[in-house]
C-alpha cells in the first residue's frame, strides 16, 4: 500500500508541469483572436484617447505574461470573466452546462461498458464463431460512423418517428428542480443521447477487449491454470478475464477525452445544455471568454482522465505499482 | 517389480493444418511405472511436448487416438470434469519456461493456495496458507512466509521454477509429467533445480517423466529412456543401456553429437539434413531415413516397428544393424560412446 501512495503522489506530482503548460497554451491562443474585453462592449462614441487609457488601466496593454499570472490567479479562484453575450460571469455560466455534461458522461460510460464487457467477453472467448463474426461487424460499423450522422438518425427514429424520448433540453419544462420526479425527467433527457454516443464509442472497447482475450487465452499460465485442474470457467473468470481488463482499465481515461470530443456533437444534435452545446454556441457567438475557459476545462478533464487511468492501472497490475 | 502407473497404447496427437491432419505424436506406447523416472528425449519438434500435453489432456484442438491408462483407467475417455479432478491432483506438470507460466497479476501464495483449493473444497484459509508455506520451504525457497505475498515479477527465474514445482507437488501426484524443467533456466540454477527434482523422486514415490533434449539431464535422472524422432519412439532402453550399448542411427548420432572434453581435438559430429515439418513428414517407411543417406535402403523395413532385441530394450526399424557412420570403416561393429 506504501508503494501506491507513492506512486499516486508522484503521478499527481507530473501533472503540475502538464497543467501549466495547457493554461500557458490556451490562453496565448485566446490572445491570438483578434479583439479584446473592450471591444464592442463600449460606446464606439467615446473618445479613443479615453479607450486607450482605460485599456492601461484594466491592464489589456501589459505584455503577456503579465497578463497570462492575472488570468491564471482568477481562474485558480473561479474567477474565468466575463461572458460578452450573456452578460454574466463564465464560470456561472458554465458550472450548470458541467453538471449536465457529467452525467451524460457517466450515462454513456456505463452504456460504454454496458455493451462493451459482455460483447468483448463473448468475442474474445468464442473467436472466430459466426457469434464474433457478428459482434466484429457491428464494431466495424461503429468505426465507420460518424457520431454526428448517427445521432442524427437515432433522434429521427426515437425521438421524432417514435416519439420514445425528449428531442431536446436536459428536463422537461415547468419540472422543479429537486425530489423524484425532476431526477427521472433528468434522465429520461439523457438516456438518448448517452445511448447514441455509448454505441458509437463503446465499439473501441469492444475489439481492446476482444483482442486483449485472445492474446491472453493462448499464454502459458493459462495452460499452468488448466494443469492444476481449474475448470473452464474458473480459467475464463479468475484468469483470463482479470488480466484482459487491464488495458480496458487503462484505457478508461482516453475514454474520457474521446467522450469530450462525441459530446460536443451529441449535445449540439439533441440540443442538450452541455460544455459541448456551450462550446459551439460561444465559437459561433464569438464569446471567447467562454471558449477559452471550455477548452481549458476540457484539457483538465483529458489530464485528469489519464490520471485515474494511471491510478486504476496501478491498482490492478502489480508489476507497475512497484516504478 | 514396481506397479505400472501410467500406460501408453498406441498414442496418437493430430493436428489440423488446412483441413487435413498430421499425427505430431504418432503410434506412440510407453509405461510408466511407480517410483521411476523415464526420459523422453529428441531434438525440438519431434513431438515429445505434444506428447506430453496428450497425457494431461491440454490441447485444445488436436485429435487424439489410443489409451492412455491411468492405474487401469483410461483418461481419453474422461470427461472434463473428470479430467480436472485428475489434473493437479493424481497428474501434474512442470512446464518450461518458469517466466511464462505463472500467472502475473496473482500472489504466489495464491496460485498455490489456487491449486490445493481445487482439490479440497474444504481446506480452511490457515491451513491453505501453512501448507503453501511449507510447500514453497519443500521446493527449497528461502524465506517462504515473504515469497508467498509476492508477484511473480518479483523473482528470478529459478525462483520461479521452484514455485511451478510447488504448484506441482502440491497434492502429491503419482505422476508428475516435467516437461524440459531446465531448458529456460541458467546452468547454475539448472544443476540446482535438478538436485530438487532428484530430492523430490526420493521421497514422492511418483512415476516421473522428464522431457528433455539435454542427454546431460538424462544421464543425471532417468531410469529409463525413449528416444523419439518425428513422432515415434525409435528406442527405448534402461538408462545404462541406453548410453553403453545405443542401437538406433538416430541414439547413436544424438550421443555422438554430444561435445566432450576427451574428444576437444575431433571435429563434432552433426546429424546432416534437418527435422521435417509436421507436414512433411515421411508417413512410410523409417522416417530417419533421409538423414542417413549413405546407408542402403534395403537395410530399412518397410514398416517399421520396434523390436525387442534384448529384454527390455526395444529398436525400431532394422536399419541399426547395417548402420555405420560415413567417417567410420563400414561394418565397425564398435558402437557406443566409451
Amino acid at each position: 500500500m506504501n508503494h501506491m501512495w507513492k506512486f499516486t503522489v508522484r503521478r499527481t506530482l507530473i501533472m503540475i508541469p502538464q497543467l501549466l503548460l495547457l493554461s500557458v497554451l490556451v490562453f496565448l491562443m485566446a490572445q491570438a483572436m483578434p479583439g479584446d474585453a473592450l471591444t464592442g462592449q463600449i460606446n464606439p462614441d467615446l473618445d479613443p484617447q479615453e479607450m486607450q487609457e482605460q485599456r492601461e488601466e484594466l491592464g489589456l496593454n501589459d505584455p503577456w505574461h503579465v497578463k497570462y499570472a492575472d488570468w491564471i490567479t482568477g481562474a485558480l479562484q473561479g474567477d474565468l470573466g466575463q461572458s460578452f453575450q450573456f452578460k454574466m460571469p463564465a464560470s456561472e455560466l458554465i458550472w450548470n452546462r458541467m453538471v449536465n455534461s457529467f452525467w451524460l458522461g457517466v450515462a454513456t460510460l456505463i452504456i460504454t461498458y454496458l455493451i462493451a464487457i459482455p460483447l468483448g467477453i463473448t468475442s474474445g472467448r468464442f473467436n472466430d464463431s459466426l457469434l464474433d463474426s457478428s459482434i466484429t461487424g457491428y464494431t466495424y460499423i461503429g468505426f465507420a460512423t460518424p457520431i454526428f450522422i448517427f445521432a442524427l438518425v437515432m433522434l429521427w427514429i426515437f425521438g421524432y418517428q417514435l416519439g420514445w424520448f425528449p428531442t431536446s433540453g436536459s428536463v422537461a419544462p415547468g419540472v422543479e428542480s429537486g425530489g423524484l420526479e425532476y431526477v427521472m425527467s433528468k434522465i429520461y433527457h439523457l438516456l438518448l443521447p448517452a445511448i447514441s454516443l455509448g454505441l458509437i464509442t463503446t465499439v473501441n472497447t469492444v475489439q481492446y477487449l476482444r483482442s486483449e482475450i485472445i492474446d491472453t487465452k493462448q499464454r502459458d499460465f493459462i495452460i499452468t491454470a488448466r494443469a492444476k485442474g481449474a475448470s473452464e470457467s474458473r480459467v475464463y473468470n479468475r484468469h483470463i478475464f482479470r488480466n484482459s481488463l487491464l488495458p480496458i482499465a487503462a484505457f478508461f481515461g482516453f475514454e474520457i477525452t474521446g467522450l469530450i470530443g462525441g459530446t460536443v456533437f451529441v449535445e449540439r444534435i439533441f440540443g442538450y445544455p452541455g460544455m459541448g452545446d456551450l462550446f459551439i454556441e460561444s465559437v459561433l457567438l464569438r464569446d471567447y471568454t467562454v471558449v477559452t475557459s471550455v477548452v481549458l476545462l476540457f484539457g483538465l478533464a483529458s489530464i485528469l482522465g489519464a490520471l485515474i487511468s494511471d491510478i486504476i492501472l496501478s491498482l490492478v497490475d502489480p508489476r507497475i505499482r512497484i516504478k | 517389480m514396481n506397479e505400472k502407473l501410467l500406460e501408453i497404447k498406441n498414442l496418437k496427437t493430430s493436428f489440423r493444418i488446412e483441413d487435413r491432419y498430421y499425427a505430431a505424436v504418432d503410434d506412440v506406447s510407453l509405461t510408466v511405472n511407480e517410483n521411476e523416472v523415464l526420459a523422453i528425449v529428441g531434438e525440438s519438434g519431434c513431438g515429445k511436448s505434444a506428447l506430453a500435453f496428450s497425457l494431461m489432456g491440454l490441447h485444445n484442438r488436436a485429435k487424439i487416438e489410443g489409451d492412455v491408462l491411468f492405474k487401469g483407467d483410461d483418461v481419453t475417455k474422461y470427461s472434463a470434469g473428470q479430467m480436472n479432478r485428475l489434473r493437479g491432483h493424481e497428474m501434474s506438470m512442470i512446464f518450461q519456461d518458469p517466466l511464462t507460466a505463472l500467472n502475473p497479476l496473482m500472489r504466489i501464495g495464491d496460485q498455490i493456495g489456487e491449486v490445493l483449493l481445487l482439490h479440497n473444497k474444504k481446506l480452511s484459509n490457515s491451513k491453505r496458507k501453512s501448507k503453501a508455506v511449507s510447500l514453497l520451504e519443500r521446493a527449497g525457497i528461502a524465506r517462504p512466509e515473504h515469497v508467498y505475498e509476492q508477484f511473480p515479477h518479483e523473482l528470478s527465474g529459478g525462483m520461479r521454477q521452484r514455485v511451478v514445482i510447488a504448484i506441482a507437488i502440491a497434492n502429491d501426484p503419482e505422476v508428475l509429467i516435467a516437461d524440459e524443467p531446465t531448458t529456460a533456466l541458467d546452468a547454475t540454477i539448472q544443476s540446482q533445480i535438478l538436485d530438487l527434482l532428484n530430492e523430490l523422486k526420493e521421497d514422492m514415490n511418483a512415476g516421473i517423466i522428464l522431457i528433455t533434449h539435454d542427454l546431460g539431464v538424462v544421464a543425471e535422472m532417468a531410469d529409463r529412456v525413449a528416444v523419439m524422432y518425428a513422432g515415434q519412439i525409435v528406442e527405448v532402453a534402461d538408462v545404462h543401456d541406453l548410453f553403453g550399448n545405443p542401437q538406433h542411427p538416430y541414439t547413436r548420432s544424438l550421443l555422438s553429437s554430444v561435445p566432450n572434453a576427451e574428444s576437444i581435438d575431433s571435429k563434432l559430429h552433426v546429424i546432416q539434413g534437418i527435422v521435417p515439418s509436421l507436414k512433411n513428414l515421411p508417413r512410410e517407411g523409417c522416417r530417419f531415413r533421409s538423414r542417413i543417406p549413405w546407408i542402403d535402403g534395403a537395410a530399412h523395413e518397410e514398416n517399421p516397428r520396434l523390436h525387442e532385441i534384448r529384454p527390455n530394450h526395444f529398436v525400431r526399424c532394422t536399419c541399426y544393424k547395417d548402420f555405420y557412420f560415413p567417417d567410420e570403416e563400414k561394418g565397425d561393429q564398435n558402437h557406443g560412446i566409451s
